[in-house]
């Protein structure tokens, strides 16, 4: 989570002003600090001093040479401070060619819901929590707020855009480094505010494309029992507020209607994701059985009812959701 | 010459003995038993209220926090449930900010302002005790919700939607809503009453180019609250009957979240600098003391002081640089937060050129006031990387934030108030600090401040947010919130040192005398504690430092401080014009009066019925407010006071 260093054009301008801003700091608060500590031992009064009150007052010098010599040195330093500033706000508020990819993010309590755009909407799916991008090309990402105010925020990457309800944000991401980028959510949004994160995962182009495509793929109907059980568990439990794609679940009709709102993550290639509730839980068999028992126990106050499912009922659940790759 | 205004011209005469004294005594003293106490108009009653009630909710805030820094002290701990966690916060920042760092000040000004002044009373002595009466009727029912569970959890910004009903659906918004509100019309009679005495009520001869710094802070502030005020109370009201009425000011379908944001931080900022202005005066006074000289650059002080906050009301957007407003407009409050700095560094060389020009005494208040510097400058220099937007997106909402507001308010609010306390407590009781228990006040507190809250600026460059209940133990922030935490603590041990030193001093304290510091201003002139009428005659004053005048010789003329005009015909003080402090009338005080009280118990009562939605409770505190207005108001015969007197 740290932005001491950081990994794309968007993110590195500011980066450097901020280390340029830390050891200007640093400098005056040294200064300052060894100005007065000298100053009271060169001045203070030698033995001790009994009666403060008998001691006289005197202007001595009128002290003025302070801000003749200091006052310049603050403003010289603030002006060039605001002209950095200034300098990077153009470099960063739009990338360097047009981004030919995406994402609308929508934050809700208290998970990401990741929308791939597209002009065709055979090529546009839904994702939660994790966001894939290629390396190499400026991603546009969209922000909404789907019920309160939370923030966008990837340390490595970005920082911090809000997603508003009725407005839409607009942040960006790029990066030449392949690898995993942690993100959270930075605005207080209610009681799981600190279980709200999202990663970014930059890939090579072709790796991406394979993901993408991957995404795109309806989950297939199990073939074992178990699982296809898992199934039938899955829709009268779990259905009216996930969908899977290619899966007739009650949440489609519900998201239709409602557009967002208390529904879930989509789950569609749930296993294809590293962790769960929004980096909750890590994404195994063992995290993935606690977390549908007893949600409530990991993350009090998520909106994910306990599912009261018998053990039987779960594994199979849990085989189910095992085969959503 | 400004005309005189008056039909009588009191007379010039010299104190001698207990002239006029006994006779003044009787005329201003507060009856004893509970009705007195209650009626009690006295300012320096008032401000000896004011600041206990506040150091009461120091205590609350500072508990409130050291349980978060128990839950915060390792990865992953079960001390809080998240909505507990959540109310903690809330109340700390609404206590901290609202409850504490304000209001002692305001009592701090209120104790002092007449003594610097050289003047009986403020100009409102009744909206005084109204201020006071209303702030803590509003701190009580804000905590009766947070002690019943039902307080503000939606952080002291208390943003919208998740303040709306539709996400909070408990009465925890309310009770914040109408508190502050509430809150709202302490503020607004105190600061009315601060103006007006400023420009009124100073000594004969006190210009305002020689009032002591504090007053300006104070002066800078009040008007600062009178024009953010309204913004916050309207926000709130506009809130709470979005929650109640359905009103959609601020819903995101038929509202604007955005607009909560602006109303909220209009005020917010503004606020910010009013919580530091009159502390920052505070040193600019007393610092000198210590040094043995004049502060360095009065003038430029005092002028920065009211260009900080004529600039401070334009730069509220830094706190929503991630908001999504255009670049060019964030461009322009990053530069105006940039140049907000400019006045604080005045004061800044000031200080340290007086330590410098001086002859600085070590005591715990010169410590407290000293290291105030240099931790003004960090929670200084923390704002100006905040201040340029870029870097804020990265630093907002991390511990980063948390150790500067830390730093500015701690170190620019506590550390000059203690300092404060150890200064003027001499005045206020007649007695003296413990002066070695001090100093080791001085360091706990000093060594844990730093050790607790410098460490959240590293937290916060390594990422975390604020406002989390817990974090993992695989994020890598465990073994520097435990140094935070134990900082915490280390720092409250300081604030009860400081408590243990009051109840020792008070009752076996070294004798102070009028004037232990040896120290310039008009308030070390009376007897301490100060007689209930503060200033047997009214000085007259010829220069800054009415009371070093025999040493520095800078002026032809010496104030008069023990011969002066003679008001003695009930409760009376001199009015003098706004510039010049030319005498040009007489006041007429009022007496001690239940009917503050019984306004303020009636408001209460009002915002209680609201609360509940008990109409018929609202119209019944309504009617007490008005009944107390009737007698507040009703044609008081002139001089009764006097025949009283006589007799």
């Amino acid at each position: 989570m740290s932005y001491l260093r950081t990994y794309g054009p968007r993110a590195d301008p500011a980066t450097g002003l901020m280390w340029g801003l830390i050891i200007l700091s640093l400098a005056v608060i040294t200064i300052i600090t060894v100005l007065v500590l000298l100053g009271i031992l060169v001045r203070h009064g030698r033995g001790h001093v009994d009666a403060m009150a008998d001691l006289p007052a005197q202007r001595g010098s009128d002290g003025l040479a302070w801000f003749y010599v200091g006052m310049p040195m603050t403003v010289v330093a603030l002006v060039a401070a605001l002209i950095w500033t200034v300098a990077v706000l153009a470099a960063v508020d739009s990338p360097a060619s047009r981004p030919r990819l995406t994402i609308e993010v929508t934050g809700h309590q208290w998970w990401w819901e990741v929308r791939y755009l597209a002009p065709d909407p055979s090529q546009a799916f839904v994702t939660a929590n994790e966001i894939h991008i290629p390396t190499g090309e400026p991603v546009l990402v969209k922000l909404i707020g789907a019920d309160v105010i939370h923030s966008f925020w990837i340390p490595a990457l970005t920082g911090k855009t809000d997603t508003i309800p009725g407005q839409t944000n607009v942040a960006w991401l790029q990066t030449d480094r392949p690898g995993v980028y942690e993100g959270q959510c930075a605005e207080y949004c209610g009681l799981q505010h600190a279980h709200m994160g999202l990663d970014v995962v930059a890939e090579p182009p072709a790796a991406f494309e394979a993901w993408r495509r991957g995404q795109l793929r309806p989950a297939p109907i199990p073939s074992d029992a178990l699982a296809l059980a898992g199934r039938e568990v899955f829709l009268a439990h779990c259905g009216s507020c996930h969908t899977v794609q290619g899966v007739d679940t009650r949440a489609d009709a519900a998201r239709a209607r409602a557009a967002g709102g208390a529904l879930g993550p989509d789950l569609t290639h749930l296993m294809a994701r590293s962790s769960l509730a929004a980096r909750t839980v890590t994404n195994s068999v063992g995290g993935l059985s606690g977390w549908i028992a007893n949600p409530q126990a990991l993350k009090p106050g998520a909106k994910m009812p306990a599912t009261f499912l018998s053990g039987p009922q779960l594994s199979a659940t849990v085989a189910y959701l095992e085969t959503l790759k | 010459m400004t005309a005189w205004e008056s039909s009588r011209r009191p007379r010039i005469v010299r104190v001698d003995g207990d002239f006029p004294g006994a006779r003044l005594t009787r005329i201003w003293e507060t009856e004893p038993g509970l009705k007195g106490w209650l009626s009690s108009v006295d300012h320096k009653e008032i401000g000896k209220r004011y600041i206990i009630t506040a150091l009461i909710f120091l205590v609350l805030g500072g508990v409130e926090a050291l349980v978060m820094r128990l839950q915060l002290a390792g990865p992953d701990q079960h001390v809080l449930t998240p909505e507990q966690y959540d109310q903690l916060f809330t109340m700390h920042g609404v206590t901290m900010i609202f409850l504490y760092a304000a209001p002692i000040l305001t009592g701090f000004s209120n104790y002092l302002w007449p003594l610097l002044l050289g003047s009986r009373d403020m100009a409102f002595p009744r909206l005084n005790a109204l201020s006071y009466w209303v702030y803590l009727a509003a701190g009580l029912f804000m905590y009766a919700g947070f002690v019943t569970g039902q307080g503000p959890d939606d952080g002291w910004f208390n943003y919208v939607p998740y303040a709306s009903r539709a996400f909070s659906p408990g009465i925890n918004i309310d009770v914040y809503a109408l508190g502050l509100i509430l809150l709202g019309i302490s503020t607004t009679v105190g600061s009315v009453n601060f103006v007006v005495s400023f420009l009124r009520t100073r000594a004969p001869g006190m210009s305002i180019d020689r009032v002591p710094i504090l007053t300006w802070g104070t002066l800078t502030a009040s008007v600062a609250n009178l024009l953010a005020v309204p913004s916050v109370s309207l926000a709130f009201f506009l809130l709470w009957m979005d929650r109640q009425f359905g009103t959609h000011f601020f819903g995101a379908s038929q509202g604007q979240p955005l607009l909560w944001q602006h109303l909220f931080w209009m005020f917010g900022h503004p606020w910010v600098y009013a919580i530091v202005l009159p502390a920052m005066g505070m040193v600019s006074d007393a610092l000198p003391a210590f040094c043995r000289r004049p502060l360095v650059g009065y003038t430029p002080v005092a002028l920065s002081t009211v260009g900080t906050m004529a600039l401070g009301f334009g730069v509220w957007v830094h706190h929503m640089f991630a908001t999504g407003l255009p670049s060019l407009a964030l461009s322009f409050f990053s530069g105006a937060s940039l140049i907000i700095t400019i006045p604080s560094a005045v004061a800044v060389f000031a200080w340290t050129a007086t330590i410098w020009t001086g002859r600085p005494v070590i005591r715990t208040a010169f410590l407290f006031f000293a290291s105030m510097i240099v931790l003004f400058v960090i929670g200084g220099v923390s704002g100006v990387m905040t201040a340029s937007t870029p870097v804020d997106w990265q630093l907002t909402q991390t511990y980063f934030i948390v150790a500067h507001i830390h730093y500015v308010l701690i170190g620019i609010n506590v550390f000059p108030v203690v300092g404060a306390v150890y200064y003027w407590f001499p005045k206020m009781t007649g007695r003296l600090l413990d002066e070695r228990l001090g100093q080791v006040n001085f360091w706990t507190m000093f060594i844990g401040f730093n050790l607790g809250f410098f460490p959240m600026h590293l937290l916060g460059l390594m990422g975390m947010p604020r406002r989390i209940y817990t974090y993992g133990a695989d994020m890598g922030w465990s073994s520097m919130n435990m140094v935070v935490s134990l900082g915490s603590f280390l720092f409250a041990v300081g604030i009860l040192l400081l408590f243990i030193n009051i109840a020792i001093s008070l009752k076996r304290g070294r004798i102070a005398g009028p004037d232990p510091w040896g120290a310039p201003t008009l308030e070390w002139s009376v007897p301490s504690p100060p007689p209930p009428y503060n200033f047997a005659v009214i000085p007259t004053v010829e220069s800054r430092h009415p009371l070093w005048e025999h040493w520095l010789e800078e002026t032809p003329a010496r104030s008069r401080l023990d011969e002066g005009l003679l008001l003695d015909r009930g409760r009376e003080t001199i009015g003098t014009t706004a510039l010049d402090g030319e005498p040009n009338l007489i006041l007429e005080m009022p007496a001690d009066t239940i009917a503050p009280f019984a306004l303020a118990g009636g408001l209460a009562v009002t915002f209680v019925g609201a609360l509940f939605h008990a109409w018929w409770l609202a119209g019944l505190g309504g009617a007490v407010v008005a009944a107390s207005l009737v007698a507040w108001f009703w044609p008081r015969r002139v001089h009764a006071d006097m025949d009283k007197a006589d007799g």
